[in-house]
């Protein structure tokens, strides 16, 4: 395996939800993949289903979900876990005792949901640090100095979940999603209810993971938060990804115009919300999501524009904009 | 100082033994738009909470329109304290599960005595403005994302046409196309009204944009 191999290579990811009255297309076709020592961002409108692909990828879906395709994780030894590992194929037993926190860790989006109310911050993490094999001896020092790797004063340790504020919350789940050195972080919204110190802060975090080798998704609607440490950034839009491309040429010369209207919408930028609403995921329609809200569709745009690139600056549009590459039609 | 606005005057507050606000002075005239900002922890959405009348101050008090208000929200008449709305940060802890999106925006219309057919015709009016459409209308917050939640907020919260709206941290949870949005309704509408606006953010870029002056809590 070389440095260039993708730790974790989504392939055709498709997540539906079964309700009563209709089925939610969460996730379409999505092709994704992440290198050692990368930090990919997924950003989009709320509702635009970039969160439950991470939790697609840890196997936290809900009974009524449906997923298909394939998400290959290299990693392991080849001997307890075969290597590549299908993420989505995996027995739920085997995700629980051999994935989740161990090789792909999730620092989630609510706190105040994921913490054990009855146990402190230093019980949590400690039980956390010895179940990865951290000798009983060295396990408080380590704890000590999570903490103050994510900006927790380690006194702070000693409290209830409770007890915490939001922003410490936040800041306990990351040292807990550290603890264990997953070479895969999934950090889903990890900056919501923190200050612009704080969020800085656990970004740098992030990115020092990544560069000490780490491969991290960055799921996000904080458009500043991608453009700060991200070096790839994917557009998702109504279930599927419409751009995705290295994070200085999409902040400088978005190719698909939902990314540019999205950037638009920046107060550094003109502070203009994208005309209309994004479709409910129950009712999308046929062909291009986003062609009601373009002002540069076409009949063209009734069909689905192809998109399986990966970090080509390929666009999922017929009419890109002009610094764009022109995608392959997609065959009928 | 004369003319209408929503002023808080040497308020103190604390929660517990713990001070957040000490004998601090905020102005916020008609038709202006103030922003906040500060550390965490530095009494923001208690000053918010002040405002709207959700807090008592230690000493000090809140006026509007230069009459001095006393007492929380329910003790005050009707008429002075639907002059100030607030729209708070996290719109699933902010709303009753119970109640749809039609019913969240047309709860205080109801709650003063409003007939139904006025009720209706400005639960439409507002939901129009801010983009909910009749199938939205008839969910309840689970079924809606935290964007169609707080644009239901919004509405909600302008249903009174209030003369003061506090933002605290209301689009802090949004993606930037709703919280252009956002700020986009409430500009209009304080166009449309003369209103005085509070916005409380962390986001610098986000207070030079939408904020006249900002004011900084240490």
């Amino acid at each position: 395996m070389t440095t260039t191999d993708p730790l974790l290579a989504v392939a055709g990811l498709t997540v539906r939800f079964q309700l009563p009255d209709g089925v939610v297309h969460a996730v379409t076709d999505l092709h994704l993949d992440i290198r050692p020592g990368e930090l990919v961002a997924v950003v989009g409108e709320s509702g635009c289903g970039k969160s439950v692909l991470a939790h697609a990828l840890l196997g936290l879906l809900p009974g009524n979900a449906t997923v298909t395709g394939s998400a290959l994780l290299r990693t392991g030894d080849g001997v307890r876990r075969p290597s590549p590992l299908d993420l989505l194929a995996c027995a739920p037993r085997q995700l629980a005792r051999q994935v989740r926190g161990r090789v792909v860790g999730l620092v989630p989006q609510s706190p105040a949901t994921s913490l054990n109310p009855v146990r402190t911050g230093r019980r949590l993490l400690m039980e956390t640090l010895r179940a990865h094999g951290h000798a009983r001896a060295d396990a408080p020092a380590a704890a000590d100095r999570l903490a103050v790797d994510v900006g927790l004063d380690p006194a702070d340790l000693d409290r209830y979940p409770h007890e915490l504020s939001g922003g410490m919350a936040q800041r306990l789940a990351t040292a807990l999603a550290l603890a264990p050195d997953p070479p895969l972080l999934l950090a889903d919204e990890p900056t919501t209810g923190l200050d612009r110190p704080l969020v800085d802060h656990t970004l740098d975090l992030l990115r020092r993971r990544c560069d000490a080798g780490a491969a991290v998704l960055l799921i996000t609607h904080d458009l500043v938060a991608a453009q700060r440490v991200a070096d790839t950034v994917a557009v998702m839009y109504a279930s599927r990804i419409v751009e995705h491309a290295p994070t200085e040429a999409l902040f400088e010369a978005p190719g698909h115009p939902y990314s540019a209207a999205l950037l638009d919408a920046l107060p550094q930028r003109a502070f203009r919300p994208v005309p209309g609403y994004p479709p409910m995921l129950t009712d999308l329609p046929g062909g291009c999501a986003f062609a009601a809200r373009c002002d540069r569709a076409t009949p063209a745009c009734r069909v689905q524009p192809a998109f399986t690139g990966v970090r080509t600056g390929q666009v999922a549009c017929h009419h890109p904009l002009e610094h764009a590459q022109v995608p392959a039609e997609v065959p009928a | 100082m004369t003319g209408r606005a929503l002023a808080a005057c040497q308020v103190s507050a604390s929660y517990d033994q713990q001070r957040v606000l000490d004998r601090v002075d905020l102005h916020i005239a008609a038709g202006e738009t103030v922003g906040l900002r500060g550390p965490s922890g530095s009494g923001k959405s208690t000053m918010a909470r002040l405002l709207a009348l959700l807090h008592r101050p230690d000493s000090g008090h809140v006026s509007i329109d230069g009459t001095p208000v006393t007492g929380t929200r329910h003790q005050v008449p009707v008429t002075v304290r639907t002059r100030v709305a607030i729209l708070f940060q996290s719109p699933r802890a902010a709303t009753d599960p119970r109640l749809t999106l039609a019913d969240l925006i047309a709860e205080p219309l109801r709650a003063t005595g409003t007939p139904p057919e006025q009720v209706r015709e400005r639960t439409a009016e507002l939901a129009d403005t801010v983009g909910l459409t009749a199938d939205l209308l008839t969910r309840r917050p689970h079924a809606v994302s935290d964007g169609q939640l707080q644009r239901a907020c919004l509405a909600r919260s302008l249903v009174h046409r209030p003369s003061y709206l506090l933002c605290d941290e209301a689009t802090a949870m949004l993606d930037a196309s709703t919280q252009a949005h956002v700020a986009a309704v409430v500009r209009d509408f304080q166009g449309r009204h003369e209103a005085g606006v509070l916005v409380i953010s962390h986001d610098p870029a986000l207070l030079a944009r939408w904020a006249d002056r900002v004011v900084e809590l240490p």
